[in-house]
């Protein structure tokens, strides 16, 4: 070794370390903070008032806090947060007027929701069987545990087997075994003949009743449960809705085109609150007189509509990135419109369109907080609701704090999941 | 053209397998059973009207509205009719979704560049900014800011007072002094317009002079000397009317100067805060989508740092950005409905309490559904127009 750094020129020198104030942490604190003067007065100016609100915040939320006390008036002139009123009020702002005792009941409905739309994000879950078994134990569990008692009309299961023989049939119907294609056949068939004769009346509509708990009326819901609830099946209803409207916009007739595209762009020009309003006031009169149905239900149509337009829109950008020869060359293999739409066209599209979709359903979080406007008790307003206590008066920004953290835990983590996801799908055009 | 074509002979299609007949049959369909629902429910509503006595049509809006406005830019007192009602809500929403949008993009595109910033600090912060206030509902920061400022905040009597007294800042709002009426001021506002009309004849002149001769024109600073001081001159001339009238306190509120009320300041602070998170994504990815190259081209070429921005990144950065932006800016006009939650008086506002009054909801449905398409077609239509413009000229 020695011997070769004394041959001379013609080996090079061994590189020497580049000064200390270029690398390291000085380095990075020059290159990064210091590196000009219009620089550095940032960085100074920043550094200040990043500290005296460090201090003004720490003065406010810790030290100065009060976190246990018997009420707000404990609190008072203590010039510091109150941070008792969140452990005083937590319960209310999570499960709103549920009956006290029942509060593990949303609990585990927001965890089994939490769990479903955990496992949905999963890629190895991304199957039509799998996907639906996931939502449909998950939806039972939710509204089991909701509503205390649900009442499934026999008249359901046998649509159900109807619509699941018939697509069955005309997708399998050229590969399947005879075996198979019989058995959709007899699903088919008796789904047929049972809604035949309910229509004819020979056979009563029952209902199978699964009562496990104490009946809970939608009017007592609250808080989180209501807030996810809103979000997951305004989504789980608008997403095939959004598809079908988006299908009809791209379509080649032009009444149906012209309905979807009058109906898409009506609902994207108003405001959420106005079709709030119309759900809570015109749909009972848009009924027989007579019925009337769940204000719950009202805002969950009004929600549904609403994310439908907004998901079409999406659905359609997938549509139109996708090249015209994948069309064509479906065409050309003799698939018919149902076929090419289902086994072609949409796989690659909804792939195309995931991220966004994801962001969209970060915006239909956040605005299911419109619902208290027609006095549906969500997260939100029972967090508001809390304030109201005399004995809890005016502390409203240590609710509102508590309340935007918890959101911005749910959309930060959907947000993250989605950039995440971006890169994934991606992996195969990034080299 | 003189061969005839022999003509093909036709291909013998079942009628329900030929695609024309197939595909109006679906619609026939389709339109049958949207019109069919729509007559369920047209004559569901009909019929419960009927039963409840609800009369139709818009008659109403002529009658008395008796109901109080707190914020007017009108005049309005409950003896006008609905109709001015909701005249007052609709200018209402318009004004303070025309000032959101303004700041919301000037404060968005600050943050959007902030977070583009060489200065680790600063671009960390604006990172934060975006994510705090994205991640959270809007009505949620409005109701935090309209509670801070309508509890927090001190009352009349305790006001605070800045400048020598003469600005209050309370749970009542922040009251200011404002001139009083004087008949110059409609001649200045006349300056303003002359000004604008002048800036925009120098701007075109020096454009043309630019492209002949390649000398280049301050038209900024004249263009903005022209609008700031005909109107300043036009004072001077007039007299140069120095009353204001000041705030102060009588009994238990302020009189005199002009307010920003709580619920205005809360509803427009929560939209630009929220709608410039959003904006602020927009700037940063339209600048990121441009290649390096343009910005090192346009140095060599001896452009300066400044040069360089307005005339060779912007335009070309504009490209990516405005057709987002104009969704942002229907957001904003969309949004400003949430205004009653925290009680400012907008549109539907009004509406809403027209409807609980009246009782004809349909009827005012329509008319908020109406004026939110016209604003946002109007928007559209303008933002449309403005990419048009500035959209890459292919031959």
């Amino acid at each position: 070794m020695s011997q070769a750094t004394e041959a001379g020129p013609a080996t090079a020198r061994p590189a020497r370390l580049p000064p200390a104030t270029e690398q390291g942490a000085l380095g990075w604190l020059r290159k990064n903070l210091f590196s000009s003067w219009g620089n550095t007065i940032t960085t100074l100016v920043i550094v200040a008032l990043m500290a005296w609100f460090a201090v003004w915040f720490v003065d406010w939320a810790v030290l100065n806090a009060v976190f246990t006390a018997e009420s707000g008036q404990e609190c008072v002139g203590k010039h510091g947060a109150c941070w008792a009123i969140i452990g005083a009020k937590f319960r209310y702002i999570f499960f709103g007027s549920f009956p006290y005792e029942q509060h593990w009941r949303p609990l585990f409905a927001i965890l089994a929701m939490l769990a479903m739309l955990v496992l949905s994000c999963d890629r190895r879950m991304w199957s039509a069987s799998r996907l639906a078994i996931i939502w449909g134990v998950g939806s039972v569990i939710t509204f089991l545990l909701m509503l205390g008692e649900i009442h499934i009309p026999v008249t359901l299961i046998f649509v159900v087997a109807l619509i699941a023989g018939l697509v069955g049939y005309a997708y399998r119907r050229r590969v399947a075994e005879n075996a198979e294609r019989l058995a959709y056949i007899a699903l088919a068939a008796i789904g047929g003949l049972y809604l035949i004769l309910r229509i004819l009346g020979v056979v009563p509509g029952v209902a199978v009743p699964i009562a496990l708990f104490s009946y809970v009326e939608t009017g007592s819901w609250g808080g989180l449960a209501v807030t996810m609830i809103l979000a997951t099946y305004g989504l789980a209803f608008a997403f095939p809705y959004g598809i079908l409207l988006a299908l009809g916009r791209r379509s080649n007739l032009p009444l149906i085109r012209g309905l979807c595209i009058g109906f898409i762009e009506l609902i994207r020009g108003v405001p959420l609150i106005s079709l709030l309003i119309m759900a809570s006031v015109m749909l009972p009169l848009f009924l027989p007189s007579g019925t009337s149905i769940d204000k719950f239900l009202r805002a969950q149509v009004a929600v549904i509509l609403f994310a439908g337009a907004y998901i079409a829109e999406i659905v359609r950008g997938g549509l139109q990135a996708l090249p015209k020869g994948q069309f064509e060359a479906a065409d050309a293999m003799g698939l018919n419109y149902v076929q090419r739409t289902a086994l072609i066209v949409l796989p690659q599209a909804l792939r195309v369109v995931i991220p966004p979709l994801i962001n969209t359903f970060i915006g239909f979080f956040k605005d299911t907080s419109l619902v208290l406007i027609i006095g549906i008790f969500d997260f939100l307003k029972t967090a508001s609701q809390a304030l109201v206590d005399p004995l809890w008066t005016g502390f409203p920004g240590e609710i509102y704090l508590f309340a935007a953290a918890v959101y911005f835990c749910f959309c930060f983590s959907m947000s993250r999941y989605s950039k995440y996801l971006e890169r994934e799908l991606n992996k195969g055009t990034q080299r | 053209m003189a061969i005839a074509q022999p003509a093909l002979p036709k291909a013998k299609v079942a009628p329900w397998n030929d695609p024309v007949i197939r595909g109006w049959f679906f619609q026939i369909v389709v339109i049958g059973a949207v019109t069919l629902l729509a007559w369920y429910l047209v004559s569901n509503t009909l019929d419960n009207l009927h039963r409840q006595k609800i009369a139709t049509g818009f008659d109403y809006l002529g009658r008395e509205a008796g109901f109080e406005i707190g914020d007017t830019m009108i005049p309005y007192s409950p003896a006008d009719t609905y109709a001015r009602a909701i005249f007052v809500g609709m200018l209402n929403t318009l004004r303070v979704a025309i000032l959101g949008i303004i700041l919301a993009t000037i404060l968005g595109t600050l943050i959007g560049i902030g977070r583009l910033s060489p200065n680790w600090l600063l671009s960390r912060i604006c990172e934060w900014y975006v994510e705090a206030f994205r991640n959270v509902p809007l009505l949620l920061w409005l109701f935090l800011f309209y509670k801070v400022i309508s509890e927090a905040f001190p009352g009349p009597r305790q006001a605070i007072s800045l400048l020598w007294d003469t600005i209050f800042l309370s749970n009542r709002g922040l009251y200011f002094p404002v001139p009083f009426a004087h008949d110059v001021h409609s001649w200045m506002g006349l300056g303003l317009l002359v000004g604008i009309a002048v800036a925009w004849s120098i701007s075109r002149w020096a454009k043309a002079r630019q492209a002949a001769t390649g000398q280049p024109f301050p038209t900024i600073w004249a263009g903005i000397g022209a609008i700031i001081g005909l109107p300043l001159l036009i004072w001077l001339f007039g007299g140069a009317p120095l009353d204001f009238s000041v705030p102060h306190i009588k009994g238990f509120n302020f009189e005199g100067g002009t307010v920003i009320q709580p619920e205005f300041t809360a509803l427009l602070l929560g939209l630009v805060v929220y709608t410039s998170a959003f904006i602020a994504e927009i700037v940063r990815s339209g600048i990121l989508a441009l290649h390096k190259g343009q910005s090192e081209a346009a140095y060599s070429l001896g452009l300066s740092r400044s040069q360089a921005t307005r005339l060779v990144l912007l335009p070309q950065a504009l490209r990516v950005i405005v057709p987002p932006m104009t969704s942002q800016y229907l957001n904003i006009t969309k949004n400003s409905s949430l205004a009653i939650a925290i009680g400012y008086p907008d549109l539907v506002a009004s509406v809403n309490v027209t409807i609980n009054q009246t009782g004809q909801a349909v009827e005012n449905v329509l008319i908020i559904m109406a004026a939110y398409l016209t604003v946002s077609l109007s928007i559209s239509l303008f933002m449309n127009w403005y990419n048009r413009r500035i959209a890459l000229k292919e031959r």
